[in-house]
């Protein structure tokens, strides 16, 4: 008999990792993944293109049921796994189903944080995390005039921008003083709000929600300044909380998220966990690249083909806000023992900084041009010196390119 | 002036402005205002040839920066004692600057519609006002001849007719000159006249008075390409009279036998051509010419018989010959060759019959100049080679009519026609002449004393004409203190800014090239019309006309009652005859004789081909009676018809070089500018060549005294600085330096090469010490580097007071201007310092930039419209600012590209294609790197170059540097 292998969570950390390991070693386990939300796997990045309307639900779905069949695969979904008994090495289902495992795979992602302000049950109070979410919003486009995100981050833009496109008025909320800030620096962040601003968002930053109004249904947004803005639809975006419920219930070392080691694995060897819901070296990821960079480590260990390490991931975020095109990787802020080469044009909304660290390229912000983002993301992956590149760097690969050929 | 439009193109023969070979220039102007230019192949002096500098004349016949109305001070006028007799009081005739644009524009020429509104035809009101800070304004020519005539005439009761004094040029008309000439020595009193001619050619005027009694060029043209030997004596023909130096390597082509010799301490571009170069050591050609006459008189070369005849003093000059000379050793030494050479030279020289020994600044540019151009005038007297096709000593003079001015007497020394002031039967001619109330009986003041004597205050009122002295004498940064003390200076100009028409109290409008009408004479006696083909531009007007109303309005109507050109000539014409016929009694013979062309009418002026003096015979009348030599028959200008060999004792450079100043400055010309730019200047074309002011040092000598290729430098004199880009290279021999005459304060922060030459001059001929002032060098001392171009200039005060900024230099570039700087220091914020660099100072601009603040490195541009307007590109290493070129065309474009816009600020096209280097040959604008790529594909030749990018088969000037490159790029790959 095989050995069996389950996956709880049937999202993108999980299922890519499943690939991985199909690739290395077919066949080896018995597969069987339970997921909680009522579909195949899907691309969660694509929910954006989805609620602006440019994209369908039909066309963000990566793996179809058939694609589970047709490698053997066992899928349950519409089912969440509610608890582990590591003694039994079992799994049990909301539905009652108890399945036996030699190998756990975790990858239970992540839940948006709602504020605990009063008011959050209200309906017309939602999040932005998954299909249901996307349906929520589209229908109130349809009803409803006032649209209060809460969030100036990837997401909350995002949403923003999608529920604009569907004609609602749209005010954003953010604590802090600055758009993405764990993406954009601060000039970037202007230059993206001037450029949303100018495409007919509103934003009110900083700004602490206090409360969030109404009887029925939400009605307006309060702050803990007084201010109140009105709203018949309030999206929580103000950030993701690693979901490790389910682990910390079964006893696994657990902080903010499931502990892992250089292997994925957590305090237990038969269990692994990869994706938004995994802590590494004290980082949670919550973006797509180190999702893959895991999976192909975790796959190695699975397959037994090698003792890969995981070292973490240099993230990099790449996306697309109204058009206008972001991008950043790295260490962007710069700081004590870093040099920053900055590149300017605003009449066209374009904003690029470097950081060089020791001759090294270490970060990168791109607004409005970011065709050279996967090329710095390889620089600053590869450690490469840019020394002699140094006075072009700013402009791409294009006018680098040549001489790096000739060294 | 014509309604253009339905016209056919007419096409103008007129004459170059620049040296002194004096070519015919065909100028069509074109209905869009550009001026098509061509060489005139009828023309005896180029035959259809032009250098690059001619070739793009009509790149400077714009109307930016012209000076196009009178300009006075206001306080000046004020001061007129009584009111202006006739036109309108100061109250209407005054005009505010601010009224001007609108007086600009409300203007009918369409050479001044094109110029729009942005460019002010005034000083502008960032001019800096060093004469007290006095407003300047616009005033009519009544008000501002009135304020001329009253000012010279109030000086002159008040001290005297010497308290007055004209600087005029060798850039005038013979006509202009001839006016000058007689107000200040026939109705002034004084012969306070000199000329920048002084500058450059009066050693070559006082040795030809010496050696022939009268300033003569006993040659022609031809006599270069009939030579078997042809000796250029400090003269960097190729890149100074370039069509000459084009005739000489044509006639060498044909005659490769024919030899050339090159005798310069520089390793110039003519050296190309050269058979043998002797870089002998600065300002010892007198002790190698005496050696010549020693090794010619030792060795039996000798015309005995024509010596007897037609010299005197053979025979001491021999002696003392032998005694400075006799030793080939001892003089090898002096001038620092090698006997070896030098004994090829002397062999050469000696059994060479027919020999021209050409010679130029180089030679009379020197406390010693007179005696060096008599030692080589010496040496064809005693063979008897003059006055014979291929044998001549000739001058060849730097300005296009610097020969014009020494026929009509504009020197101080001079009396007029080739007359002598000294003498009374002369002044007696001339005044009788004249019908003139006096006559100027000593010699006036030559230019550097002139100076000196505004300086002390013994002249207290000047009238400087189409020259610049503040930027081109000796000490000039005296001369601005002079100019700042005296009580009333006048000029004459065609710009509206230079260093010296910014301390002028009355600013006249001249005409320029092309607008104006009258005759030059060039090198070898060649009188040729220049013509107007364009009208006057705003009010400006002919300088003789200026000075026949300033004449009539100080009281001498009967003199100067002028209504052309024309009557002006004739009358020039007609005093060089009088007397000057041997047959009749009472004759004073001078060989400068025009008596053929006194009859000329207005038409036949107009239509005057061009011809060589003397003139004798009435035209059309046949043969056409023109001499192409003089002293065919052995007759010279002294009393006694004999030709004077002087002895002469070898004198070293008045300043010495020493442990302080171990170092010779030599200055000159470079190949594609002229004098200090207010022409040249205007053209993108020529400006390519050499952008910047720099110093040449031999590479030993930079790596002593420390200083960098490419890097800034300090060359300091007793008597002033300047701070220009160092070339190390080793056409410059160790212990020289050379820096080039052209960059003055309004194109570069501290390049007036002027400032540093010593005042010293020749005892006879007063012309200064250029080329051997004792210097020495420094680094100078700069943390960053950058350069701007900009549609608009900068500001000239922000250049000036700006922090940081430590040195600048500008050139114009087509539709922009190239600013070059250096500073130190940072500034809190570079983007903030580049924004008021630029004078671009609203928050809603459209700027991009970057920067890479640890590096010091910024990059910044403005985008008008779609536009660039300006870019600025700084970096503590010159060698990491991007090359200027590819930026320059992004000038041309009316929208930039989105993927221009991007590469901007890179400095590159995105697809980085070959940056075509420095420009070589400027005519097709081909640059270094192609045609170095060229040369290692196989062109080994100037022609196959020629046959490949087209280099150098235009002007030519160009062709000695493609030869260098060959050489240099066939020993890179040995």
């Amino acid at each position: 008999m095989k050995p069996r292998l389950i996956l709880v969570g049937n999202g993108m950390a999980g299922v890519r990792t499943l690939e991985e390991l199909l690739k290395r070693a077919p066949g080896q386990y018995d597969i069987t993944v339970f997921g909680e939300e009522p579909h195949g796997n899907y691309n969660r990045i694509q929910l954006s293109p989805v609620l602006a309307g440019e994209k369908t639900i039909a066309q963000i779905i990566t793996h179809a049921p058939e694609w589970y069949a047709a490698n053997g695969i066992k899928l349950l979904i519409g089912d969440a796994v509610v608890s582990i008994d590591r003694e039994a090495k079992t799994v049990t289902s909301a539905k009652g189903v108890t399945a036996a495992y030699d190998v756990l795979l975790l990858a239970t992602g992540s839940k948006p944080f709602v504020l605990p302000v009063p008011g959050k049950e209200l309906p017309g109070v939602i999040a932005f995390r998954d299909i249901a979410d996307v349906d929520t919003m589209l229908s109130a486009s349809r009803t409803y005039t006032h649209a209060v995100v809460i969030g100036g981050g990837l997401l909350g833009l995002e949403a923003a921008n999608g529920l604009a496109k569907r004609g609602m008025t749209v005010s954003v909320v953010h604590l802090m003083d600055s758009l993405m800030e764990r993406q954009l620096d601060k000039p970037a962040a202007a230059l993206l709000q001037r450029s949303l601003e100018s495409r007919g968002l509103r934003f009110l930053l900083p700004a602490a929600t206090a409360e969030l109004l109404g009887t029925e249904r939400v009605e307006a947004v309060r702050f803990k300044d007084g201010r109140e803005v009105p709203a018949d639809l309030v999206v929580m975006a103000a950030g993701i909380i690693p979901n490790a419920a389910l682990a910390k219930a079964s006893g696994l070392e657990c902080e903010r998220g499931i502990v892992v080691d250089d292997a994925l694995r957590t305090s237990d060897p038969s269990i692994y966990a990869v994706g938004e819901c995994a802590q590494h070296r004290k980082i949670c990821y919550g973006l797509v690249a180190p999702l893959w960079d895991q999976a192909i480590v975790c796959a190695e260990h699975l397959a037994a083909v090698s003792t890969a390490i995981y070292e973490g991931s240099v993230v990099s975020t790449k996306l697309k806000v109204t058009g206008i095109d972001l991008f950043s990787a790295g260490n962007f802020q710069g700081g004590e023992g870093s040099e920053e080469l900055v590149f300017r044009d605003p009449k066209r909304g374009i904003y690029k900084k470097l950081v060089v660290r020791e001759g090294r390229l270490d970060g990168a912000v791109l607004v409005g041009d970011t065709r050279d983002g996967g090329w710095y993301y390889e620089l600053i992956q590869q450690k490469a010196h840019v020394g002699h590149w140094r006075n072009k760097l700013v402009f791409g690969r294009s006018f680098c390119e040549p001489e790096a050929q000739a060294a | 002036m014509s309604d253009g439009g339905a016209l056919a193109l007419k096409t103008t023969c007129t004459t170059c402005p620049y040296c002194g070979v004096g070519c015919g220039v065909l100028a069509t102007p074109k209905p869009d205002g550009t001026v098509e230019i061509a060489g005139d192949p009828a023309h005896g002096a180029n035959l259809g040839r032009l250098c690059v500098k001619g070739s793009a004349l009509g790149e400077t016949v714009g109307l930016e920066d012209r000076l196009l109305y009178p300009i006075v001070r206001a306080f000046n006028t004020a001061q007129i004692s009584s009111p202006p007799p006739c036109g309108e009081g100061l109250g209407e005739g005054v005009v505010r600057l601010d009224e001007l644009a609108a007086a600009n524009a409300a203007t009918p020429s369409p050479r001044l519609a094109e110029l729009g509104t942005d460019s002010m035809s005034v000083p502008s009101s960032q001019s800096p006002s060093p004469q007290g800070g006095e407003e300047l304004v616009r005033a009519s020519w009544d008000i501002a001849l009135q304020t001329i005539a009253e000012g010279f005439k109030k000086t002159i009761a008040e001290h005297g007719p010497d308290s007055v004094a004209f600087y005029v040029s060798g850039q005038l008309l013979t006509e202009d000159y001839y006016v000058a000439n007689k107000l200040m020595k026939g109705y002034i009193g004084s012969a306070n006249i000199d000329t920048n001619s002084r500058l450059c050619m009066s050693s070559a005027v006082a040795g030809h008075k010496r050696a022939f009694g009268e300033d003569l060029v006993p040659g022609c043209y031809e006599d270069f390409e009939e030579a078997d030997l042809v000796v250029l004596v400090g003269s960097n023909t190729a890149w100074c009279h370039p069509v000459l130096f084009q005739r000489l390597v044509a006639a060498k082509k044909a005659r490769p036998e024919m030899q050339i010799v090159v005798i310069d301490p520089r390793h110039t571009a003519t050296c190309e051509l050269a058979d043998l170069h002797l870089p002998l050591a600065p300002g010892s050609d007198v002790r190698l010419f005496n050696g010549l006459l020693a090794w010619l008189h030792e060795h039996g070369v000798m015309d005995a018989e024509f010596v007897e005849a037609h010299t005197e003093g053979a025979d001491k000059t021999v002696a003392v010959a032998l005694q400075t000379g006799g030793s080939l050793a001892h003089v090898a030494k002096a001038c620092k060759l090698s006997e070896e050479k030098l004994r090829q030279f002397y062999a050469l020289w000696a059994r060479t019959e027919k020999v021209v020994t050409a010679f130029s600044q180089g030679v009379n540019q020197s406390s010693s100049g007179t005696d060096k151009v008599n030692a080589i005038i010496n040496c064809h007297l005693y063979t008897g080679r003059i006055g014979k096709p291929g044998a001549t000593p000739f001058s060849i003079t730097g300005q296009p009519n610097a020969m014009g001015g020494r026929e009509v007497g504009g020197l101080a020394n001079m009396l007029a026609a080739h007359l002598d002031i000294g003498n009374a039967e002369h002044r007696a001619l001339v005044q009788d002449f004249w019908q003139s109330p006096v006559i100027a009986d000593q010699q006036g003041l030559k230019a550097v004393d002139l100076f000196e004597a505004i300086h002390s205050g013994t002249v207290k009122a000047v009238w400087i004409m189409a020259t610049n002295p503040v930027v081109s004498l000796p000490d000039a940064d005296r001369v601005k203190e002079a100019l700042l003390k005296c009580p009333l200076v006048v000029v004459s100009e065609v710009m509206a800014r230079t260093d010296t028409a910014d301390l002028a109290h009355v600013l006249l409008p001249a005409l320029a090239w092309g607008e104006k009408d009258g005759s030059v004479t060039n090198s070898d006696r060649r009188i040729s019309r220049q013509r107007a083909f364009l009208p006057a531009p705003g009010e400006a007007k002919a300088d003789w006309w200026a000075l026949a109303e300033v004449g009539k309005r100080m009281g001498f109507v009967q003199g100067f009652d002028y209504r052309s050109a024309h009557e002006i000539f004739v009358e020039h014409a007609a005093l060089t005859a009088e007397r000057n016929d041997t047959s009749q009694s009472k004759a004073l013979p001078r060989q400068l004789n025009l008596r053929g062309l006194i009859g000329l009418n207005a038409e036949q002026y107009d239509t005057l081909q061009p011809l060589q003096w003397p003139v004798l015979q009435a035209l059309g009348s046949a043969p056409a009676a023109t001499a192409s030599r003089l002293f065919t028959d052995g007759r010279y200008a002294h009393a006694d018809g004999k030709a004077r060999l002087l002895p002469l004792l070898p004198r070293d450079p008045a300043n010495k070089i020493n442990d302080d100043w171990p170092l010779v400055l030599n200055t000159g010309r470079v190949r594609d500018h002229w004098h200090t730019m207010t022409r040249t200047g205007k053209s993108p074309k020529l400006a390519d060549h050499s952008a910047e002011p720099f110093v040449e040092i031999h590479p030993q000598d930079a790596m002593g005294w420390g200083v960098q290729n490419d890097r800034l430098a300090r060359v300091v004199t007793q008597w002033g600085s300047c701070v220009v880009r160092v070339r190390a290279t080793s056409s410059v021999a160790r212990r020289q330096l050379f820096v080039p005459i052209h960059w003055s304060g309004t194109t570069a922060s501290d390049a007036r090469v002027g400032s540093l030459v010593n005042p010293v001059v020749d005892p006879i001929s007063g012309e200064p010490e250029f080329k051997h002032t004792p210097a020495r060098i420094e680094p100078f001392f700069v943390q960053w580097y950058g350069f701007v171009l900009s549609r608009q200039p900068l500001n000239e005060t922000t250049l000036r007071t700006l922090p940081h900024l430590a040195w600048w230099t500008r050139v114009q570039g087509s539709q922009f201007i190239r600013t070059e700087f250096a500073g130190r220091g940072e500034p809190a914020d570079w983007g903030t310092w580049a924004h008021q660099l630029l004078g671009a100072s609203s928050d809603d601009l459209d700027w991009l930039d970057t920067r890479d603040a640890s590096e010091g490195l910024y990059r910044g541009a403005l985008i008008e419209g779609e536009r660039l307007s300006a870019c600025v590109f700084l970096s503590p290493r010159p060698e990491d600012l991007p090359a200027r070129r590819w930026l320059s065309g992004l000038f041309a474009q009316d929208a930039l590209s989105d993927l221009d816009r991007m590469s901007l600020l890179a400095g590159q096209a995105a697809t980085p294609g070959v940056d075509a280097g420095p420009t070589i040959c400027s005519c097709f604008g081909i640059g270094r790197n192609p045609i170095a790529a060229a040369i290692r594909e196989g062109c080994a030749t100037p022609e196959a170059l020629g046959a490949k990018l087209k280099c150098g088969t235009n002007c030519g000037s160009c062709v000695p540097e493609l030869r260098q490159l060959i050489a240099l790029v066939k020993a890179e790959r040995s």
